[in-house]
């Protein structure tokens, strides 16, 4: 059932209850001013809320209906890959032996994981055809600055200490430059050409001594494959760089090409989309890196190894960039990944991308007529459309997207990336079935038949949420970031 | 080989070709040039069914000594606490855990609302005005708070304190290195910083000081004195904490920390082999614009009706690329949930009182210990860790501690090269007396520490 109005906890608080349960302390209690100076001994508690386990199993139980997820319906949120989370991968990450153990046990009581972990990294190495992986990296962005450092120190160990620039697409993902800035590094933008793809032309402009790096997600954010790879690998590693890849749209190719075959010397995976970690409501993630040879002695610290039948986490390390993160990864996530990989196998997973691929074209061809196709080439795992027809007759790509809350849907990624206009992109994932794709699709085209006849159905959508459409002006303006008790 | 997950028949896929015009799905493949395709077959393992999946996933799990059958004194930032049961259920509530970032905030309302309550929590427990969504740990959040303090303060010192957990300091170093700013460690004198040391290491360049509380020791820093130190110099006060021990413990915000981040792993999240955990990041109100990751507002829809958006976007990767403050894009928000339900679950009550549990054991096995000859490390005020003296290493002692069902405490020597033969137990409200003095006589019988001071 979906509330109109929902409480906040704080709101259902009543002083004197309780929604837990731990037993009576039983040792000797001391005085505890006796053993902590009062000056830090909290006075005034912490004003958490006091309510019963039913009104907070009600509360977040009201709170889930008032969310959209995978397994409420389609989610074809571009450059997510929301597809399916297994129901198994729930299960099996939380088996005691990987749910509770501890990070610094003794490696011998926790080889189990370490062996999970050593065949995760392993598979991996070998889907993006890299020779060693890292697990540590949280998340995608997190993999980024981690392989942009590992760059950074491969020049320094050169003597190179002028490599100041990386290289971005204008339509990558802006975690690519933010990255690039947090590793100290400078971005510079070279453009795409009129097929979507990195002007070549414009690459050469760009690429000099200077450079450290160039990142590229492939096929890239508009779905297409950048089929110039190798010329721009030669251009990037003759001029002394390295190639980076973006694998968040790895959903794309898996057992058809491999970035460590394309050239790339550095890749990092997005766990979370490709290998069905649940998104959980924007994180956690996890982002392995995986590298060429020539990188291995940079990998951060510690990395596993295997010696003769035991599994060692290896801290002497003497030109590793040093810790990304306390412990060794996501874990939990990597050991989702790993079921879904053991699940799917190589036949099973190049099927996911040839599927994903086909569910992505067959709707851009379906929705061809009805919307402008910037780039008319077959994609990969998703495409970009341009709501600029509509646009014209005064409906906006936002205006779309909430059109399409209406139906039940997620609407696709909308306004990325930037080079394109007004643009929507779709990735649709192999996990949905052509109905669903066919009933999307009658959607959006209901949707731009009423943009042309009864616009302000679209302007003004959307019509059935629990809440319609939410002042974000006035939010950032005047900020509340916190629940204030009412005086 | 059909796949439970991939739904598309061959009826399908052939209507699928046809309506794109093309013969077979290689078609769709040619804009991979000849020489980058992959040819062969992924040397993976094989494909499992369900059944043999979890006999294999089984298998690894049992190889590991786990927490739930042994009794477990190992801490060191990464703690064994009471999760109710209805964490997990609630976790499970799918339209949580498959979704994504709540962009579109009309469906997402639920998510929303629940980071809301969650940045509240924290703000009450540090007592902070403003709290974000959640980093990835602990770890990488103390980090981006120097990373902050540099920019803020345009100086390219940070200062941190050796009683600041190893690994967050190692990640420290590594992002610091990225922004070219110099780390400088402040030695510890009996368990907490040196306040001789810090002065004299704190000057115009320092854009931060960093110490933990409890510090990693589990001793109580003297935070009214460091912030002396860290003000008259107009450096920023940040502090990493444990937030269930702030049940019990002055916040840091009432020492006028300018930054309080750290791990919410002790509410209701597993250990878990060290992740996924939940960082978290709060400041005062001076830095609201300059905190990195997703902030959650409140605002009104179109009819007046009290809702729930992601705010102050300005700052982040997506809409700034290179200027923004941080690169962190997906956070840890399923473990925020994870978080907000033990928090609500505890309540005001349960925080406050699990906090001085955790003390009052603490002390206990401290004291019995101690009855029993051991030597503890330090003097100070502590949490719910202390270290104590070994004769022999704490690897060898851990392996006999565990022939009980033990897991035995971290070896502090493996950080701290004047700490060789220390352990830093950790004792909280999971481990009952029986436990606890099942400790203190394995730990008495053991030939390599019996002679230690009787
Ligand atoms: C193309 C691309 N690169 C990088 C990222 C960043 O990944 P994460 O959110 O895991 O940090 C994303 C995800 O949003 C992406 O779509």
């Amino acid at each position: 059932m979906r509330t109109e109005h929902q409480s906040l906890i704080f709101e259902l608080s009543k002083p004197g209850r309780v929604g837990y349960s731990i037993p009576e302390l039983d040792v000797p209690e001391i005085n505890v001013e006796s053993i902590i100076p009062s000056d830090y001994l909290r006075t005034e508690e912490a004003d958490l809320p006091e309510v019963s386990e039913l009104q907070i199993v009600r509360h977040y139980t009201a709170l889930s209906n008032r969310n959209h997820g995978v397994d409420s319906g389609f989610y074809p949120l571009g450059s997510c890959t929301m597809k399916y989370n297994p129901k198994i991968n729930e299960d099996v990450a939380r088996f005691p032996g990987f749910a509770h153990i501890h990070p610094l046990q003794d490696e011998e009581t926790v080889q189990g994981a370490m062996e999970m972990m050593y065949r995760l990294q392993t598979s991996l190495a070998e889907i993006t055809g890299m020779d060693e992986v890292t697990l540590q990296p949280a998340a995608g962005a997190h993999g980024e600055w981690t392989g942009l450092m590992m760059i950074r120190a491969y020049h320094e160990a050169n003597g190179d200490f002028n490599r100041t620039k990386v290289i971005v697409p204008d339509s990558a993902h802006g975690t690519n430059p933010a990255s690039a800035t947090v590793a100290g590094f400078e971005s510079i933008t070279v453009k795409s050409d009129e097929r979507g793809l990195v002007d070549l032309e414009d690459l050469k402009r760009v690429v000099d001594q200077d450079v450290a790096a160039l990142m590229l997600t492939n096929p890239n954010t508009l779905g297409l494959f950048e089929e110039h790879i190798l010329e721009m690998a030669k251009i990037v590693h003759e001029a002394g760089g390295k190639l980076y890849y973006d694998g968040a749209n790895a959903n794309a190719i898996l057992g058809f090409a491999r970035p460590g075959d394309m050239g790339f010397d550095v890749v990092h995976l997005n766990l979370h989309k490709t290998f069905t970690g649940p998104h959980g409501g924007g994180g956690p993630g996890s982002g392995p890196v995986g590298v060429k040879e020539d990188l291995i002695p940079f990998l951060p610290k510690p990395v596993l190894v295997k010696e003769d039948d035991l599994y060692k986490f290896e801290y002497d390390r003497p030109q590793s960039i040093g810790r990304v993160k306390p412990f060794y990864g996501n874990f939990g996530i990597n050991v989702r990944a790993f079921t879904y990989i053991m699940t799917m196998g190589p036949d099973g997973l190049r099927q996911v991308s040839e599927n994903a691929v086909l569910n992505a074209n067959y709707m851009m061809r379906r929705l061809e007529p009805h919307f402008d196709l910037p780039f008319t080439q077959h994609c990969k795992h998703e495409f970009v459309l341009s709501g600029r027809r509509q646009k014209k007759l005064g409906v906006r790509t936002l205006d779309i997207a909430k059109r399409l809350l209406d139906f039940g849907y997620h609407p696709p990624t909308i306004y990325f990336p930037l080079s394109v206009e007004e643009a929507i992109m779709i990735e649709p994932t192999e996990t949905e079935s052509k109905e669903t794709l066919d009933e999307f699709i009658e959607k959006m085209i209901q949707i731009s038949k009423e943009a042309e006849e009864t616009p302000e159905l679209v302007q003004e959508a959307p019509h059935t949420t629990v809440v319609r459409r939410l002042d974000e002006a006035t939010a950032a303006r005047k900020p509340i970031l916190k629940y204030m008790k009412q005086v | 080989m059909t796949f439970r997950y991939l739904p598309m028949t061959d009826q399908d896929k052939k209507e699928m070709l046809e309506t794109i015009g093309i013969e077979t799905t290689e078609d769709l493949f040619q804009d991979i040039p000849e020489e980058v395709r992959f040819n062969g077959r992924l040397q993976i393992e094989e494909a499992l069914s369900e059944p043999q999946l979890v006999k294999e996933m089984g298998r690894l799990a049992a190889l590991n000594k786990n927490t739930k059958d042994h009794a477990s004194f190992l801490g060191a930032g990464v703690y064994d606490h009471y999760t109710p049961s209805i964490v997990n259920h609630m976790l499970l509530r799918s339209e949580f855990y498959t979704a994504y970032t709540p962009y579109q905030p009309e469906i997402s309302q639920g998510e929303l609302q629940a980071i809301f309550e969650f940045q509240t929590m924290i703000c009450e427990l540090t007592g902070m005005d403003v709290a974000n969504s959640s980093m990835y740990d602990g770890g990488t959040s103390l980090a981006e708070a120097g990373l902050l303090s540099a920019a803020q303060t345009r100086r390219k010192k940070i200062v941190v304190s050796k009683s600041v957990h190893p690994e967050s300091r190692a990640v420290l170093h590594t992002y610091a290195k990225g922004q070219h700013l110099e780390v400088v460690e402040v030695d510890t004198e009996d368990g907490v910083t040196s306040l001789n040391a810090l002065r004299a290491e704190v000057d115009e360049q320092t854009a931060c000081v960093i110490v933990q509380y409890p510090n990693f020791f589990g001793q109580i820093e003297p935070l009214k004195d460091i912030e002396e130190i860290v003000h008259s110099a107009k450096g920023m006060f940040v502090v990493s904490s444990n937030p269930l021990a702030l049940g019990a413990l002055t916040p840091p915000g009432k020492f006028g920390a300018d930054i309080v981040v750290g791990d919410a792993q002790p509410f209701g999240i597993a250990q878990g082999f060290g992740g996924p955990h939940c960082g978290y990041f709060a400041v005062t109100t001076k830095l609201m614009r300059k905190v990195p990751g997703r902030l959650v507002g409140q605002t009104v829809d179109e009819d007046g009706k009290r809702g729930f958006v992601l705010t102050l976007q300005a700052r982040e990767q997506h809409i700034r690329r290179d200027k923004a403050t941080s690169n962190i894009c997906s956070n840890q928000a399923l473990n925020a949930l994870a978080a907000s339900i033990a928090m609500t679950a505890l309540g005001k009550q349960g925080v406050k009182e699990v906090a001085h549990q955790n003390i009052q054991k603490a002390h206990y096995a401290k004291k019995v210990l101690e009855e029993k000859g051991f030597k503890t490390a330090f003097t100070g005020p502590f949490f719910n860790e202390f270290v104590i003296e070994l004769k022999c290493t704490a690897k060898e002692v851990n392996a006999k501690l565990l022939e009980s069902g033990i897991i035995g405490g971290y070896d502090l020597g493996l950080s701290y090269s004047e700490l060789k033969n220390h352990m830093l137990l950790a004792v909280t409200e999971m481990r009952t007396k029986e436990e606890i003095d099942q400790l203190a006589n394995v730990l008495e019988g053991l030939a390599c520490v019996q002679n230690i001071s009787h």
